[in-house]
């Protein structure tokens, strides 16, 4: 069976130690967090969390029913990244200097569409935000160069294309059924 | 204004309020000032609770399994922080495994000292986490109410299984208003989801045009309540089943289309007719790897119904062709309903040579043996004839287990308690002592090995303190049993540390003031069985068996089900 990188999008109600059952479910699968994104919904009291990996897709299913099992998770979804809108970040650390020696290095910067937010004598700070492979490609066209001191990336955003929450209209439902 | 009680005294009442009647417990550092408010509510105005005070933790948790299995309510265990806790996990995880309701409750150092390695201190929500139904850590006495009712909603709704309470100290000396809280709902958990319809109509229309239909029947029939429904299904439709070990008092073992338990050790005829069956249909088990053998071999020329309750069990090992999700209360009739009356006379006929089979060359020689040393099957077989198979079969793990679940007879629903998934050894004994609780009416025969007794051996203090009518029957062979067959099987005969050098257990018996016999002589079987039965209380009956026997029929690991072999080849 075909391994992808899927992102799944999870729901939970916002008490301790959740995040540790859910990361625990791949554990036990033998699954790797590729990216792993916690933080407050739009829905008052609702964690959410993206997290991506890379498995086949009855894995994927597996992971997101032993996810639902648990108690206090409300949703686990999972997409393929035609399935959604996909946003990361990164913060590249560069060398001033290698800056101003390449002039391909900033020709990189514009033609990723990143930004650089800070410059002193020592180092420069560029931001990128974007797919996966752009700000790869970024990284890689400045590591070419040497200049790169630091590297980070953000874990990944995502929004489905449906014009429905399927969260609130699950909510709603259960709140029906009372 | 309510007068406000502790923390632990919320805890009393709270544990009230959800009709809890026994305790299986052990005080400690941690859970003091609870045992402080227990003292009050096991004598006087207050009495409310019988506390078991066992003599480990972890029997706690299994008499906690023991007692809820028989009775179909929740055990309840009250232990200290750290070790006593940590002991009970055996219990817990037992528990997760065979979807069993219990509650831990377990002392906790004070919230202010939380995290600093405190004496006695363990993370217990991080490491009970993934062996729970659900964890909670009471940090406030306002909690103690809310708490305990969800533990015991979740614990006992939809699919079963342990709830751990980590009470912290200061949780249980503040003072609250106590209100009783009746945790009903919580958005986040479906407990029992609503059949749809087109399963049902589905799995109703497979049935109907199956020619070799079988039913593989779990424990989540016992757990739905759903005997009756289960005994509907089969007949409208003549269907043949086959009982898991946890299913095996979920259908009669006298009923008609009764044909045996499934697994490594099961029926012959049940084993082999699965791959052949046309129709599966499994209700409320979990095609355990005992159960399916080699997987990639198993039933592939079956379309495969799946009735369970817990959504995550569908497509886990095996894919069905239709899965009904919900509570088998419900999903059973509503597929009888849609059911056309068949008889399956000629299929189910063609369980009969290979049943024949399996008497001829194993059930008759391990039953019925007419010389040599006694046998493990022909004692569990003698011990469930006397009590007209009317008794609760509590069992230890490994072949006594095996010997036992394959010769006792069920005729009554909730008369199993023993360690499938886990296959905890020492889970036999305690178990034992909390279904003499679940079901004080009834009589509980305790079937044990030599190494499985002694991991609870202490346990006798407790049965000798609380007068528990527990009849412990021990087969004795001076082996690891079980793991000796594998090494016989296996190893090539390389018996690497299952010979066992054991003490005189009668004597054990004798100093907890035990009554207790020593059978060697297949003329005394009987009379040492009756002498068990008929003496009130506790008895412990040691049958001194060939220490050599194996456990058959059996399917290798690793192979198919349809390759069972009736007698091993050691």
């Amino acid at each position: 069976m075909e391994t992808k990188l899927y992102t799944l999008i999870i729901y939970s109600e916002n008490f301790a130690g959740i995040l540790n059952q859910i990361t625990a479910v791949f554990t036990r699968r033998q699954v790797n967090i590729e990216s792993l994104n916690v933080c407050a919904s739009s829905t008052p009291g609702v964690h959410k969390y993206t997290i991506t990996c890379f498995c086949t897709e009855e894995m994927v299913v597996t992971l997101c029913k032993q996810m639902e099992k648990k108690i206090d998770v409300l949703q686990a979804h999972y997409f393929t990244d035609e399935e959604i809108f996909i946003m990361e970040a990164c913060l590249l650390k560069i060398s001033t200097e290698g800056l101003l020696q390449n002039p391909a290095a900033s020709k990189a910067v514009r033609r990723h569409g990143a930004r650089i937010v800070e410059v002193n004598p020592t180092f420069s700070i560029v931001e990128k935000k974007g797919l996966t492979e752009d700000i790869l490609s970024l990284f890689e066209a400045l590591n070419e160069m040497g200049i790169v001191r630091q590297f980070v990336r953000s874990g990944r955003i995502a929004v489905t294309r449906d014009c429905i929450e399927h969260l609130d209209q699950y909510l709603e439902q259960r709140e029906m059924n009372k | 204004m309510a007068e406000k009680v502790t923390g632990a005294e919320a805890l009393m009442l709270s544990l009230k309020n959800e009709g809890v009647t026994t305790i299986f417990g052990y005080p400690g550092g941690s859970i003091m000032p609870t045992y402080d408010a227990l003292y009050d509510y096991t004598r006087g105005e207050k009495k409310s609770f019988e506390h078991v005070l066992v003599r480990h933790e972890q029997a706690a948790t299994h008499a906690a399994e023991g007692f809820a299995r028989v009775s179909g309510k929740v055990g309840v265990t009250l232990v200290t922080s750290g070790p006593g806790v940590t002991n009970t996990l055996t219990g817990v995880a037992d528990a997760m495994m065979d979807s069993t309701p219990i509650v831990v409750i377990a002392g906790q150092v004070g919230t202010a000292v939380l995290g600093s390695d405190a004496f006695q201190e363990v993370d217990l929500v991080s490491v009970a986490q993934p062996i729970t139904k659900w964890t909670y850590q009471i940090r406030r006495a306002e909690d103690v109410a809310w708490a305990v009712s969800r533990a015991f909603y979740i614990a006992r709704s939809g699919r079963p299984g342990p709830v751990v309470l980590d009470f912290t100290k200061n949780a249980q000396t503040d003072l609250v208003e106590y209100k009783p809280a009746n945790v009903d709902f919580i958005r986040s958990y479906v407990p029992s989801p609503e059949p749809k319809e087109e399963a049902i109509k589905a799995a109703a229309e497979l049935i109907n045009s199956a020619k070799k239909p079988m039913a593989l029947v779990g424990q989540g029939v016992e757990l739905g309540n759903a005997q009756e429904e289960l005994k509907a299904f089969l007949e409208k439709a003549d269907i043949p089943a086959g009982r898991t070990m946890l299913g095996l008092s979920a259908l009669p073992s006298n009923h008609k289309l009764n044909m045996g338990m499934l697994g490594m050790h099961g029926s012959y005829s049940v084993n082999i007719k699965e791959q052949e069956a046309d129709v599966i249909i499994a209700v409320g088990m979990r095609f355990s790897d005992r159960v399916t053998g080699n997987l990639s071999k198993y039933a592939k020329q079956a379309k495969i119904i799946h009735l369970d309750i817990d959504a995550s069990e569908i497509d886990k090992n095996v894919k069905t062709t239709v899965a009904v999700v919900g509570d088998c209360k419900k999903t059973l009739p509503a597929i009888t309903a849609l059911l056309k009356e068949a008889d399956h006379t000629e299929w189910k006929e063609s369980f009969q040579p290979l049943r024949q089979q399996e008497i001829d060359r194993v059930i008759t020689p391990a039953t019925k043996p007419t010389s040599g040393p006694l046998l493990m099957g022909e004692v569990a077989h003698a011990v469930a004839k006397a009590t007209n198979s009317e008794s609760i079969l509590v069992t230890d793990v490994g072949q006594n287990q095996l010997m036992s679940v394959r010769y006792y007879k069920f005729h009554k629903p909730r008369s199993i308690a023993t360690s499938g998934g886990m296959g905890t050894m020492g889970y036999g004994l305690p178990a034992a002592m909390g279904a003499t609780y679940g079901a004080p009416d009834r009589t509980v025969c305790c079937f044990m090995g030599d190494g499985g007794l002694q991991m609870m051996i202490q346990e006798f203090g407790t049965i000798m303190e609380y007068q528990i009518p527990v009849k412990m029957i021990l087969l004795n062979n001076n082996y690891l049993g079980n793991v000796r067959q594998w090494q016989d099987m296996f190893f090539n005969h390389k018996r690497s540390f299952t010979p066992m050098v054991n003490p005189d257990f009668g004597k054990v018996a004798e100093a907890y003031n035990i009554p207790h016999r020593i059978v060697k002589d297949r003329a005394e079987l009987q009379d040492a069985i009756q002498e068990m039965l008929n003496t009130k209380g506790a008895f412990f009956l040691e049958a001194v068996i060939k220490p050599d026997a194996n456990v058959e029929p059996m399917t290798a690991p690793g192979r198919a089900v349809d390759e069972m072999q009736l007698n091993v080849e050691c």
